[in-house]
């Protein structure tokens, strides 16, 4: 007899119907992540309180993953509409930048540094800047028709340059202490970044899920033509997403400036592109556009971070750290494909048959 | 010939898929030198047999025998090895390539090693002359029309080992004249002792064309018939399992004899008491660029506006227009007796018209989404992105329409994608039906779907249009046109040549009036 192709049914009901969540197997993979961590190092659960803050491996992780948390659910959108944004490690150098030279980088060796301008301005300055690059891809994809990959090809070559001319060819040390608190600062103990990566978790998942955007979203990704035909405002919906990409892009480039304390517009922000589009993947939403999970991407960006922190732990040697996690990638993205999962729970029956 | 061993006997064939037993216990036989049809609706079990046969999905149980040997198909170029030909409904070659190349190459092997233009092109001359073909085999095969690119189908899938040719809706696109060229070659395959089997939609061509019919039913086995013991409307009471009217509520006769429009439900019909003054919409001079020119129309609220011609006469073109889809360059549109832009369908929405479009898969439904979505979308659109319909409501609504147009699905919640072609009609209909419009547009809107879907939908349509709906119907079947409508508005190369009221006309008045202008 051959093996029948669902071999799903192998489960009992309800782990199957957990299985079928989209979140199961990115939730499933960070967990088999997270104790192969512990089982090589036994305190890597460890969290302790020091100066009122919470430390340890855990909470590393989630602060170091948080900018690329925040890209991950804006390209999730854009993924969802059959895009693509590679421009977004651009306009985080971009937005840091613009941060950087609002804030003004003159050290002052006695008292305390006086920005340009106060910092309600430098924040929401640079979200402008970076929401308007964004907003420039959307003109170019839905009122220009241009093929997304190459939309926004032309800001990841552009923006670093941008970025560059923004600070003069400089990389502009921030000495404005306040500024800090947004990826070095601490509130109620928990890192400040966290707090942005919820709170952009929780409007982005309020506009997908509480208000008809997601359905539309996935409708313009899954078939354009006939989400036009049914009057889906399809080109206006496409424009906002990308500007909401940028804006993401934007929050993570004031994470990344304000934790290294500088901008430089040729390193910031660097390939995190391809970590955000890997996030997006492994967190469940497909390249071809439709379904997608902003939660999936998270814990996708989660998967990375936790990834290169156990790479670290574990002491692989530097020079091939990059070729091990490229093997995990590898393997978690095969496990992700139907047709494997199939497999192995059609093994599984047989294995169940078989005493 | 019942004497005779069938070169094909498939015996108690099942097979499940998720929420659907496709096919249950069907036994199918196919002789030599004949010619059987399988008929059924959408959702019988017809694909599915074929793809069994094919090797596309291995059967759950059941036997299939091939000149008295047991074969199991595991694929469909092991199922070509075998004997089984198959040409499919879209023509699977290149059009950029020869005649001969498209039905030479990767044929058998003996191209693998270098190619001789000589040998391959005298090939493909043979194999078209085995079905009475004469063309330039070096011409590209996109310079021929559907139904000899059909002919190079069967050339290519035709083999010295061929015992059978499935031939899967060869003629949904063809015109008449070239249906007769198709059906000129299967008889010639047909005395040649091929089995053909055969499967079409189309209940002329059926009987013009097979000698026996296998009827199926919901994955059943309903019975295999000689063609001359069927009549029609047997095989139609066969195919649906319960009595219908032949082709469904006619409209205009029904109102001159002063009858409902409907043969069920009783609704008595509104009758021209229903037409306002005032036309819902109406259009003068419209026109674009590459689309059509000065077309004028008017639809009044209770009315069904037919607009019928030729392929390419701009049928389409004008539902593109008023919907929004194309922008109109010159005329003017008024709706309800005000002037309305139309720059876009969802402003044609919100002026309460419904466009159910031709092509379903591509204009119409989103596979991916769930049957429920694709219910409430278009009146989510029309409601706005942030007035958004909860989900106990779509789940309500969804529930409402799937039980009153009698829509097959396992529940809600299923890819709209896994629906039959039928379904999937009934859903895009149920879509519209949400709006509550004032207008709907219907582009071809029973094309592709079988009889008892299609009567449904047009009963459901007629009832709305009896309740004061205005409707636009569109259809390349004229006497469909004719039957659905109060007034027929006849295309020709893109302008609109005449109008005629459906109870003076027929299909050949219609004819007439695209053959010599305005009677």
């Amino acid at each position: 007899m051959r093996a029948p192709s669902l071999g799903v049914e192998a489960v009992p009901q309800p782990l199957r119907r957990v299985m079928r969540k989209r979140i199961f197997w990115p939730l499933a993979t960070l967990a088999l992540l997270l104790l192969f961590s512990l089982a090589t190092n036994p305190h890597f659960f460890a969290v302790t309180i020091r100066d009122g803050h919470l430390y340890g491996s855990l909470v590393d992780i989630l602060n170091r993953a948080s900018p690329l948390m925040i890209i991950a659910m804006g390209l999730t959108l854009v993924i969802a509409t059959h895009g693509i944004d590679i421009s977004v490690g651009a306009v985080v150098a971009i937005s840091a930048a613009v941060a950087a030279t609002l804030i003004g980088g003159e050290l002052v060796l006695s008292g305390a540094h006086v920005p340009r301008f106060p910092l309600p301005v430098v924040v929401l300055g640079a979200l402008a800047v970076a929401t308007l690059f964004g907003m420039w891809n959307g003109v170019l994809v839905s009122l220009v028709g241009m093929q997304p990959i190459v939309a926004t090809l032309i800001l990841l070559v552009a923006g670093r340059g941008v970025a560059q001319l923004i600070t003069s060819g400089q990389i502009i040390t921030i000495y404005y202490s306040p500024y800090f608190l947004i990826g070095n600062g601490f509130v109620l103990g928990i890192p400040f970044s966290l707090f942005i990566v919820a709170a952009v978790l929780a409007v982005l998942a309020f506009l997908a899920r509480r208000t008809a955007l997601g359905l539309f979203i996935e409708a313009i990704g899954l078939n354009p033509i006939a989400a036009r035909f049914t009057g889906i405002r399809a080109r206006s919906i496409t424009f906002w997403v990308y500007a909401v990409c940028g804006l993401c892009a934007g929050i993570a480039g004031l994470i990344v400036s304000s934790n290294v304390k500088s901008a430089d517009g040729n390193n910031a922000g660097l390939l995190l592109e391809l970590d955000a589009i890997l996030a997006v993947v492994l967190g469940g939403t497909s390249l071809s556009g439709g379904r997608f999970t902003l939660l999936g991407s998270v814990v996708g960006a989660l998967i990375i971070q936790t990834l290169t922190t156990t790479i670290y732990s574990v002491g692989v040697a530097p020079e091939v750290t990059l070729v091990v996690k490229a093997l995990v990638v590898f393997v978690v993205s095969i496990l992700q494909s139907d047709r494997v999962r199939n497999r192995i729970a059609a093994l599984g029956q047989i294995g169940e048959a078989a005493p | 010939m019942s004497e005779a061993v069938p070169v094909l006997e498939m015996k108690g064939i099942s097979k499940r898929f998720p929420g659907v037993q496709a096919l249950s216990a069907v036994d199918f036989r196919l002789f030599a030198g004949e010619v059987h049809s399988v008929m059924g609706q959408n959702g019988a079990g017809k694909s599915t047999l074929i793809k069994v046969l094919t090797g596309v999905h291995p059967a759950d149980s059941g036997r299939i025998l091939l000149e008295g040997n047991e074969i199991r198909p595991s694929s469909p170029l092991d199922a070509q090895k075998l004997g089984i030909s198959t040409v499919y409904q879209e023509v699977n070659l290149c059009p950029n390539l020869s005649v001969a190349e498209n039905i030479c190459l990767g044929r058998d092997g003996s191209e693998a090693y270098g190619i001789r233009w000589g040998r391959m092109r005298r090939k493909a001359e043979a194999l078209l002359a085995d079905l009475n073909v004469r063309v330039d085999v070096t011409a590209p095969l996109s310079s021929y029309s559907i139904a000899l690119q059909q002919m190079c189908a069967i050339a290519r899938s035709l083999s010295a080992r061929s015992r059978i040719l499935i031939l899967d809706e060869p003629t949904s696109s063809l015109a008449e004249d070239e249906v007769k060229m198709l059906f000129s070659v299967v008889r010639r395959l047909k005395a040649q002792g091929l089995a053909i089997l055969f499967i079409t939609h189309f209940i002329d061509q059926t009987f013009e064309i097979s000698d026996r019919i296998t009827v199926l039913r919901n994955g059943l086995l309903v019975g295999e018939y000689p063609v001359s013991a069927l009549s029609r409307m047997e095989l139609i009471t066969r195919m649906v399992g319960r009595e219908i009217e032949e082709g469904g509520p006619a409209r205009a006769r029904a109102r001159d004899a002063g009858l409902p429009a409907q043969a069920a439900g009783g609704v008595p019909s509104a009758g021209n008491g229903a037409r306002t003054a005032t036309p819902f919409l109406s259009a003068s001079g419209l026109g674009r660029r590459g689309s059509v020119r000065g077309v004028d129309l008017q639809v009044t609220c209770g009315e069904s506006l037919g607009i019928g011609g030729l392929l390419g006469s701009g049928r389409t073109e004008i539902a593109r227009l008023l919907f929004g889809i194309d922008r109109a360059e010159e005329g003017t549109i008024l709706v309800e007796g005000r002037p309305a832009e139309i720059a876009s369908p969802v402003e044609a929405i919100l002026r309460g018209i419904g466009f159910c479009p031709e092509d379903r898969k591509l204009e119409g439904v989103i596979g991916d989404l769930s049957l429920r979505e694709n219910i409430i979308l278009a009146l989510q659109t029309k409601r706005g992105v942030f007035r958004n319909l909860s989900r106990t409501r779509q789940e309500e609504i969804a529930s409402s329409y799937i039980k009153a147009l009698g829509i097959k699905a396992g529940d809600a919640e299923m890819p709209i994608a896994q629906l039959s072609g039928g379904n999937q009609q009934k859903a895009l209909l149920a879509r519209w039906m949400a709006t509550d419009p004032r207008m709907l547009i219907l582009d071809e809107p029973t094309r592709g779907i079988d009889v008892a879907a299609k009567v449904e939908i047009m009963r459901q349509v007629m009832e709305l249009c009896d309740k004061g709906m205005a409707v636009i119907f569109i259809s390349a079947e004229m006497d469909e046109v004719v039957r659905y409508s109060n007034r027929v508005a006849v295309m020709r190369d893109r302008r609109k040549v005449g109008e005629i009221e459906s109870r003076e006309a027929d299909e050949h008045a219609v004819f007439q009036i695209i053959a010599g202008g305005q009677t």
